[in-house]
């Protein structure tokens, strides 16, 4: 871009019309189904809209029932952020632990590699069916293989306190997608700051910890992010599989938002839920960025 | 000291071979358990422990009834028996080749004769109990325009965003790069009642048209590769009477092809999997896709587990296969956005 704008300044008007007529599927379509749609949706969370009666101008009483009057918003935002704080470290850990083992130079590694990443090229529904299967409590793959070591598997998506433990160890089948991501991070770190620490005696462990965690840290910090905004969409799963249920175990935000836009119609609450979600989805990337100063390391850092 | 050091490594080698190898039985036995449950008969998902290779017992037809076969000893030796009748612990056996000679002896004895059967016929059954063929063709045609409107505009988009400058672009970008972390709620109700007041609810529209607008993620991904393009390739068309678009389709498209690639193959498995967007928009039967075909045929059929897992491995297939024949293209994909992004 900056080497660009030195060669073409020349061009002037002509190029800056070109730019707008290049991006502008990008402008209209912006306008169309983001900012125009966000204001709208601004506007309906503070009404009644249903599509059906007449809309009446609520003010902020629909925020004022969420926070007060509605035990169900409270459960899914409880719900969704159990989620987030087990599943997406969990998934990080392991995804980054089995990168590292394959970066260890072991034989065969494209198989490995292979194996543990095809589960999340699938996705969706037949996903859910499947695991639907594997989590029976009675005949499910999942019980038998608890059972090599003695331990007699819950009831899974049938019983309050396990469905959502179910989701999260469903969600550890997808970890080679982050192991992928992990893995092509650990082979971009230059040998030669291995080499220098070696030099300086350190051993294995410090090499992990003073080394290789640093250096990933940046890739860490956006997967962990986007982990966190993707909690927030979760959907199929907990349609397909439980429907929200046992009694409100994984009742997920999202899905919960659906509930009342698309079976209840309740278009203008179900607009107020999508703006509380979309200021706590804000304030956490917030937070992670503000933190992330203290625990990010960018390698450019150093140079300035 | 030095051998010493040898063996440590070798040592941690082996254990780290076996731990992936653990995982890697653990992580592969759902689809493993998928594919031969859609072979069996009905019934078998439900045997503890499970059943990894089809197999039917073994039945002879006696004089219009079904009989079982039995692996049994006869005076030590192993034979292949008919039972015609048990009564209490003892049953009548006899040489299916000739009826008549008959033994008696103690049931528990013998195993039930069974053999290796692939029950092939439950994917024709999986997909005929609902129009499966109309809700491919449905499906298909998302993906067809879905990933041509987003190949298109997304190269176009980030065409403009990698080789040009304008007042107010980077802002432009950077609003562009704020999108990335705007959770798709907020603009799901309007989005809805715009495309119901234009009267295209319950059509393919929807799921289509939006994607010829461009999206920042693909939009980010093709510029930062175009980025990647050195500069002096366009100067040399632009010598030899190359416009803007002449750049773009000669210089610029030939060498992102890999990227476009990526975008293809991510943006045609993301439309095949997706369940929100038909779930919202498609009500009658006949605009279904096969995501909402499988969830409303799991409702139906849930005791179906064999009709159940067929169905879900012939939607996933094609994600596997594609995985496969394009493995390149899929990892540079997740790591471009996940590395760099």
């Amino acid at each position: 871009m900056q080497v660009a704008s030195k060669r073409h300044l020349t061009m002037g008007r002509r190029e800056e019309m070109w730019a707008y007529i290049l991006v502008s599927p990008w402008i209209i379509g912006f306008i169309v189904f983001v900012a125009g749609p966000m204001v709208a949706s601004l506007i309906f969370s503070l009404t009644s809209y249903d599509i059906v009666h007449p809309t009446v101008f609520l003010g902020a009483s629909n925020y004022a029932r969420m926070f007060t009057g509605d035990p169900l918003f409270w459960k899914s935002l409880r719900v969704t952020m159990t989620y987030a704080l087990v599943a997406v470290p969990l998934d990080l850990l392991a995804g980054f632990t089995l990168a590292f083992m394959l970066n260890a130079k072991v034989p065969g590694i494209s198989v490995w590699r292979t194996l543990y990443y095809v589960p999340s090229v699938v996705a969706g529904v037949a996903v859910a069916i499947l695991w639907l299967s594997l989590l029976n409590p009675r005949f499910g793959i999942v019980n038998w293989v608890l059972s090599w070591f003695g331990i007699r598997g819950p009831g899974w998506l049938s019983s309050t306190d396990w469905a959502l433990p179910a989701l999260i160890v469903m969600s550890l089948w997808g970890v080679g997608g982050g192991m992928i991501i992990y893995l092509a991070g650990l082979q971009g770190i230059p040998t030669t700051l291995y080499d220098a620490a070696q030099v300086d005696g350190a051993n294995a462990w410090n090499r992990l910890i003073h080394v290789t965690l640093p250096m990933m840290t940046p890739i860490i910090f956006f997967n962990l992010v986007m982990g966190v905004i993707g909690t927030f969409q979760y959907f199929t799963n907990a349609y397909v599989m439980t429907r929200g249920g046992p009694a409100d175990a994984t009742l997920f935000y999202n899905l919960y938002l659906y509930q009342n836009a698309f079976n209840y119609m309740k278009m203008g609450y179900a607009s107020a839920l999508a703006w509380v979600l979309f200021v706590i989805v804000l304030l956490l990337t917030l937070l992670i960025f503000r933190s992330s100063a203290a625990w990010v390391y960018y390698e450019g850092q150093l140079r300035r | 000291m030095r051998w010493g050091m040898k063996l440590e490594r070798i040592v941690s080698r082996i254990v780290i071979i076996l731990l992936l190898a653990c995982g890697a039985v653990l992580v592969s036995m759902p689809m493993v358990w998928m594919i031969s449950t859609a072979l069996q008969k009905q019934g078998a998902a439900a045997h503890m422990p499970p059943e990894w290779i089809p197999r039917d017992e073994l039945t002879m037809d006696v004089n219009g009834t079904q009989c079982y076969l039995y692996d049994i000893p006869v005076d030590g030796q192993m034979r292949r028996l008919v039972l015609l009748k048990k009564k209490g612990a003892t049953g009548t056996f006899a040489n299916p080749a000739n009826l008549q000679e008959t033994y008696d002896l103690p049931v528990n004895q013998g195993k039930r004769a069974t053999a290796i059967v692939l029950h092939w016929e439950n994917f024709g059954q999986a997909l005929t109990q609902l129009p499966f063929g109309t809700f491919a063709l449905n499906t298909l045609r998302l993906v067809f325009f879905g990933t041509i409107g987003t190949v298109f505009s997304c190269c176009i988009v980030a065409y403009g965003f990698a080789r040009f400058r304008a007042r107010g672009l980077n802002l432009l970008f950077l609003v562009l790069l704020s999108t990335l972390m705007l959770p798709g709620q907020v603009t799901l109700i309007p989005t809805f009642v715009l495309f119901q007041k234009l009267g295209w609810y319950d059509t393919l529209l929807p799921l289509i048209v939006p994607s010829f607008f461009a999206n920042a993620y693909d939009v980010f991904l093709l510029r930062q590769y175009m980025m990647t393009i050195p500069l002096e390739l366009d100067d040399a068309a632009r010598i030899d009477g190359c416009g803007p678009l002449g750049i773009f389709w000669n210089i610029i498209m030939p060498q992102i092809m890999p990227a476009v690639g990526t975008v293809a193959i991510f943006t045609s498995l993301y439309i095949w999997n997706d369940f929100f967007g038909p779930l919202i928009f498609l009500r009658s039967k006949e605009n279904w896709t096969i995501a909402l075909g499988l969830q409303s045929f799991n409702a139906l059929y849930s005791r179906q587990t064999q009709l159940l897992m067929a169905a879900s491995t012939v939607m996933m297939l094609p994600c596997v296969l594609i995985f496969f024949f394009a493995q390149r293209l899929f990892i540079q994909g997740i790591v471009v956005s996940g590395v760099k992004g």
